[in-house]
């Protein structure tokens, strides 16, 4: 029982990581239709980043460095949108291989500077010691870390729905051309919404930390979990973004712990099950 | 002109292991073997405007399964050559029918997804791979009892093949079937209406480059006597769709130039420089942002601009 209560408390905070990474990714895909290739190396950098600083810094508060990465990240997301991706807006496939060209810059960029050896991330002082409810034992990290994913949820739900930016950035993600013709300003829209993407994805990177720790190749782990939630999930789609992220927590959690060889084929069935039958994705409104 | 240009290089690759060294006999029959997977690429992005970010399954499940058969079941290089191929082929069949759901971006994602699965796969099934180890110790084949271990003849072997290759593309592209694929890739609703099945002209052509793509894969295997997770990586697909765009996708002989001069970068930063990813994703920048259209065109595109003078 208490492998089982373990291993889905495990599967929900992977899946409130995931959720961090895919939402970013999801937003972009729905309101620019670029698929960012360096979401994962945004991530890394995140996590990189937190580690430095909790480790240089004793006594560093978790969340101040997850604010601050995650700044850190969105500047250099928006740097790049604004110098390289603005560039090629006529261009959506240039747009990509940049993305890859440029997740292999920074993957590579960690390497030399972290070197190769993984770093870990030491966990929150004060959320070190287990939490009992109803005789099971929890680690604290890992339930705090779920609530962080569903607050973040909730504040990006919020954003877009019930704040005149979510209104504008729902108007480009449905009609580009027509948001345009509004008067909404949609380029700058574009840099807003890939800093807040790569934003959320760099703080998410801190948050994972002292469950995953940073390691070169962490991008190359991440990314492919997070193209599996958001095809799985609807691309554009927070709730598909949500569910899937918690769907696949859950599978490749369960698929590591129970059938670990195959655990990256249990992780594919869904996606094929989905394509097979709803390509838009669970929740999806555009075509990919 | 055509003729000149059609012979050139015939004479200097025919030529070749008459004054080279070695290294450059390898360094040939390694972009001999580039060249083929990049035009199987090619078959995919140019012609048939699907842009694969997983083509390296199909080199690398070939060279795995060649590997594990030779290696560890005792199965001679003919048949495992069959197996392999057959195998990587059906394989680019099942693959076809989960990623042609979905067309543009969403294909390419599908594809990179399929392809990292199967990496994660070889790095953690390490009782079957060897995972970060790879199989090492594998032997070249011996076709008709000829050996193939020095250098020139796999270069004669390499060349071989990839000629046959390169006329078996050729024909593919400049058939009637590969004027319709280049229909579909234009025109697809266009194509539908005139009664073509745009879908299966995709996947055959997907299924087509996957055997071309499992050939390559088992030339690499047969050179490097070495396999390991790393062929199978998005490095390694990316370095192929780099080869393709920078050569010039949709034409002959552009991937074959690409994929050359991305082997020629490798093999020569990596004495100097250590980084070669980084490398990589900056030559990616620059031939997105300056060259979009590959290194032929854009080169005579910058002399024609240079003759008019500046504007």
């Amino acid at each position: 029982m208490q492998f089982w209560i373990i291993q889905g408390l495990n599967s929900l905070s992977l899946g409130g990581l995931l959720f961090l990474l895919s939402s970013g990714f999801s937003l972009i895909f729905g309101l620019m239709r670029l698929a960012n290739l360096t979401h994962g190396a945004f991530f890394m950098l995140g996590t990189y980043f937190g580690a430095t600083a909790l480790r240089s810094f004793d006594g560093l508060n978790i969340w101040v460095t997850a604010i601050g990465a995650g700044i850190a990240v969105a500047a250099i997301g928006g740097l790049f949108e604004r110098l390289v991706l603005t560039r090629l807006k006529t261009n959506p496939l240039g747009q990509v291989l940049v993305t890859l060209g440029m997740s292999f810059i920074i993957s590579d960029a960690c390497l030399m500077l972290w070197g190769g050896d993984s770093i870990p991330v030491p966990t929150p002082q004060n959320l070190q010691s287990p939490t009992r409810v109803l005789g099971f034992v929890f680690p604290t990290y890992r339930l705090v870390l779920v609530g962080c994913a569903i607050g973040a949820a909730i504040v990006l739900y919020f954003l877009l729905e019930r704040t005149r930016l979510g209104a504008m950035i729902r108007a480009g993600v449905d009609d580009r051309q027509m948001a345009r013709a509004v008067g909404i300003p949609v380029s700058n829209l574009f840099t807003v919404v890939f800093c807040l993407g790569a934003g959320i994805a760099g703080a998410g990177g801190v948050l994972g930390g002292p469950i995953l720790s940073a390691y070169p190749g962490l991008d190359g782990d991440m990314l492919p979990l997070a193209l599996i939630v958001v095809i799985l999930g609807g691309i554009g789609s927070l709730l598909g973004a949500f569910i899937g992220s918690f769907i696949i927590g859950f599978i490749y959690t369960f698929g590591t712990a129970l059938f670990p060889e195959l655990a990256y084929i249990i992780l594919f069935l869904p996606m094929i099950f989905v394509i097979a039958f709803r390509p838009q994705g669970l929740f999806g409104r555009v075509g990919a | 002109m055509r003729w000149m240009a059609a012979t050139l290089p015939a004479v200097l690759f025919l030529s070749l292991p008459f004054f080279a060294g070695d290294f450059y006999i390898n360094l040939a029959s390694q972009i001999l073997i580039a060249a083929i997977f990049a035009l199987s690429l090619n078959l995919l992005v140019g012609y048939g405007g699907m842009t694969s970010l997983g083509h390296a399954s199909y080199l690398g499940v070939a060279a795995y399964i060649s590997a594990l058969l030779t290696s560890r079941y005792g199965f001679g290089h003919g048949p495992a050559a069959v197996i392999s191929i057959a195998g990587t082929t059906a394989m680019a069949a099942f693959f076809g029918v989960i990623a042609l759901r979905a067309t543009g971006l969403g294909f390419l994602m599908i594809t990179l997804a399929l392809s990292q699965v199967l990496w994660g796969l070889a790095y953690r099934m390490s009782n079957v791979t060897n995972g970060d180890n790879g199989i090492a110790g594998l032997t070249r084949p011996m076709p008709f009892g000829i050996s193939l271990d020095s250098a020139a003849a796999f270069y004669w072997f390499a060349l071989l093949v990839a000629t046959f290759a390169f006329l078996m593309m050729t024909t593919f592209v400049s058939s009637s079937f590969g004027s319709s694929l280049k229909g579909v890739r234009d025109q697809p609703r266009r194509m539908a209406a005139l009664g073509f099945n745009p879908w299966m002209i995709r996947w055959i052509t997907f299924i087509y480059a996957g055997f071309w793509g499992g050939v390559s894969g088992l030339l690499y295997v047969y050179y490097n006597k070495y396999i390991h997770p790393t062929s199978l990586s998005t490095t390694s697909s990316a370095e192929a769709l780099l080869g393709v765009i920078a050569g010039g996708s949709g034409t002959l002989g552009g991937p074959v130039v690409g994929a050359a001069l991305v082997l020629l970068l490798k093999n020569y930063a990596s004495a100097y420089i250590e980084r070669w990813n980084m490398l990589l994703g900056l030559v990616f920048l620059f031939i997105v942002l300056v060259m979009p259209t590959g290194i032929v065109p854009g080169l005579s595109r910058l002399a024609t601009g240079l003759r008019r003078g500046p504007r």
